[in-house]
């Protein structure tokens, strides 16, 4: 398989902080791939490389043929724009735009609004019900898929999750996890940063960053929805709030596709 | 169908309507600061017209006499009259003075229109009433106090003409003058009842003319009246034209000074509110940003709030300013000013301006937001 983004070498360094120090990687298309490490690990400087947000001190990142370091401060723009969907764990929903009108920002500075894609991509969160309402009338999971909505609508080639269930109870972690596993599953790239095992545990490759450095990096088998999960899903559907019905026939809907 | 254009102006005006409080906050700003501006502007563009009127109180601004020895003909005051715009006149006060006796002792009477002095002159000051009927009399308030010419009483006067006919004729003292000047010193009469006392018509002295206007209008006016009317001539009085455009003129360099002053505070204001915005919103920024919005779209995205800002606020105001200009020249004046329309859009176009340069630094400094806070979680 393509790789779909090689780092060679690369080295970030704030002053006199090494926050990156001579990381490789290959990450092949469609893989799904954790990136773990305590606090001050680098895992969002690396992050910020991979999106674009930010450069390199030293070595290449060449992104689907593409060497990043190549680009003006615009290209990197219009490459943020083209091929990077961003999910944050704080979501960053803008507050004042409602859950339909959010997704379809990221249409609006990528190319030509479309609102019934808008309203597609939010069905296929499970929230087309909710499509009319600003963030705070949504609960933090619906804000999260509201954030995966965004962040899909412009087909991006690599799909970066920072922390994405950093804020989220028990059973929207399990929501926006089966979402990923389907992102997965029709082929998207995925790149996660996470602290916690049990979600870095859904990728197929694991790696740790520690004081900057690739410490270790090795393949996963991947917790796929497991027949007990499946089992369990009526049960799982009844601790959502009786008013979230549009979670629950999501949440069906999804673990069949899974 | 929502296109990319009419969803950047649904973004702009979500950003304004759903966050009302910010919006409240420089919105008043916006329309305070032009309400102050239209008002004051009206009130400069006003200001002569009402305080004009004021000076008026003060006496006439221009003397009507004839360039030669002889006397005004009262047709040439009428001519002249049409010279000038008839809403400017105050008032036009024919005056004709003839020596005359009383028992032997001299006077100076002066024939006059009292319905026109009444407007040229209010600050006379009469004890008694004004002559209405033939034969009646008003004396000087010295006049009154050094002889037997006491109000109530009857007196014949007596003198001879340019044909050097003697006249005589009766009348009844009716009032007393005072204003402080030589008019003290004075017998006044109808100038009908001088003109059938001397049996000479249809002429006068000087005429004193009460107008609306400032001292350049009023030069201007003294030539055009030379060159069109032979044989009078019109003369500025310069005592009552120079305060008034010195109290004027500084009445108006305060009006603008003000006006500056309100529109540093409202840009002030607005640069403030935009700079807190900013401030409020540096992660939905980086978020634009890391969604691939270029840097040069987000300052236009703040830019066009401001200007929306700027309008709502510049119309808002320019309503504000009529009703607050109105409100002082009916206190202050006792007089509704006339509401100069066109001041509206000019107040638009100020405040859209002021919004612009206020919103450059907080502009300036939306497109220095690094996107990288949003991954940051800052």
């Amino acid at each position: 398989m393509s790789a779909i983004l090689e780092i060679q070498n690369v080295s970030k360094i704030y002053g006199g902080v090494k926050a990156l120090q001579n990381i490789q990687l290959l990450v092949p298309q469609g893989q799904w791939l954790a990136v773990m490490g305590p606090s001050g690990s680098g895992k969002t400087t690396l992050m910020n490389i991979i999106g674009c947000l930010d450069t390199p001190t030293s070595g290449r990142v060449i992104m689907d043929g593409l060497d990043l370091g190549s680009l003006s401060h615009s290209g990197l723009t219009a490459i943020r724009r083209e091929s990077i969907g961003l999910i944050f764990q704080e979501f960053h929903l803008i507050s004042y735009l409602t859950a339909l009108e959010n997704v379809m920002v990221a249409q609006y500075y990528h190319s030509l609004v479309d609102e019934n894609e808008a309203l597609e991509a939010l069905a296929g969160v499970g929230l087309k019900e909710r499509a009319k309402h600003l963030p705070r009338q949504l609960s933090g999971g619906e804000q999260q898929r509201v954030c995966i909505a965004r962040a899909l609508i412009n087909h991006p080639k690599v799909i970066l999750a920072d922390e994405p269930t950093g804020n989220l109870d028990e059973t929207n972690e399990r929501l926006v996890m089966f979402i990923l596993h389907r992102l997965h599953k029709q082929g998207s790239t995925i790149i996660m940063v996470t602290h916690a095992p049990d979600v870095a545990a859904h990728a197929e490759r694991i790696i740790v960053l520690e004081h900057g450095r690739l410490a270790s990096d090795r393949e996963n088998n991947p917790v796929v929805s497991q027949p007990s999960e499946q089992k369990s899903a009526d049960s799982r559907a009844e601790e959502l709030n009786q008013n979230q019905k549009s979670e629950e026939s999501f949440l069906a809907g999804t673990m069949a596709a899974v | 169908m929502i296109t990319n254009r009419s969803f950047r102006l649904r973004l702009t005006f979500w950003s304004l309507s759903r966050r009302r409080s910010r919006l409240l906050v420089a919105l008043t700003g916006v329309t305070a600061g032009a309400t102050v501006l239209l008002g004051l502007l009206t009130l400069c563009y006003d200001l002569p017209r009402q305080l004009g009127r004021e000076f008026r109180a003060y006496g006439a601004n221009l003397v009507l006499v004839a360039s030669g020895t002889g006397r005004l003909t009262v047709s040439d005051i009428q001519k002249a009259q049409a010279l000038w715009p008839e809403n400017k006149t105050v008032g036009v006060t024919p005056f004709r003075y003839e020596s005359v006796r009383n028992r032997l002792r001299p006077y100076t009477a002066v024939g006059t229109d009292f319905e026109q002095v009444r407007k040229t002159s209010p600050f006379w000051h009469l004890t008694g009433k004004w002559p209405e009927e033939p034969g009646e009399l008003l004396v000087g308030a010295d006049i009154a106090e050094n002889t037997d010419l006491k109000p109530d009483s009857f007196v014949t006067l007596d003198g001879r003409n340019k044909k050097q006919e003697r006249y005589e004729k009766d009348f009844r003292i009716v009032g007393t003058l005072a204003t402080g000047g030589p008019e003290d010193g004075f017998l006044f009469m109808t100038l009908s009842d001088l003109e059938q006392m001397t049996g000479e018509t249809g002429e006068a002295d000087l005429a004193e003319v009460s107008l609306t206007m400032d001292e350049a209008a009023l030069s201007a006016l003294t030539g055009i009246i030379k060159s069109s009317i032979s044989g009078l001539e019109g003369r500025l009085v310069t005592k009552v034209t120079y305060s008034e455009t010195a109290v004027l003129s500084k009445l108006t360099y305060l009006v603008y000074l003000v006006t500056l002053v309100v529109l540093a505070l409202t840009m002030i204001c607005v640069t403030t509110t935009m700079m807190t915005v900013v401030l409020e919103r540096r992660k939905e920024i980086g978020l634009k940003k890391a969604l691939g919005a270029e840097s040069s779209r987000v300052g236009r995205e703040f830019l066009a709030e401001g200007l929306l800002i700027g309008v709502l606020g510049g119309l808002l105001g320019s309503l504000g300013g009529l009703l607050f200009s109105r409100i002082i020249t009916i206190s202050v004046f006792g007089r509704a000013l006339m509401p100069q329309f066109y001041l509206i859009p000019v107040t638009v176009l100020v405040m859209v301006l002021v919004t612009i340069v206020a919103c450059r630094a907080p502009v300036k400094k939306a497109v220095a937001v690094d996107p990288a806070l949003v991954l940051r979680g800052e």
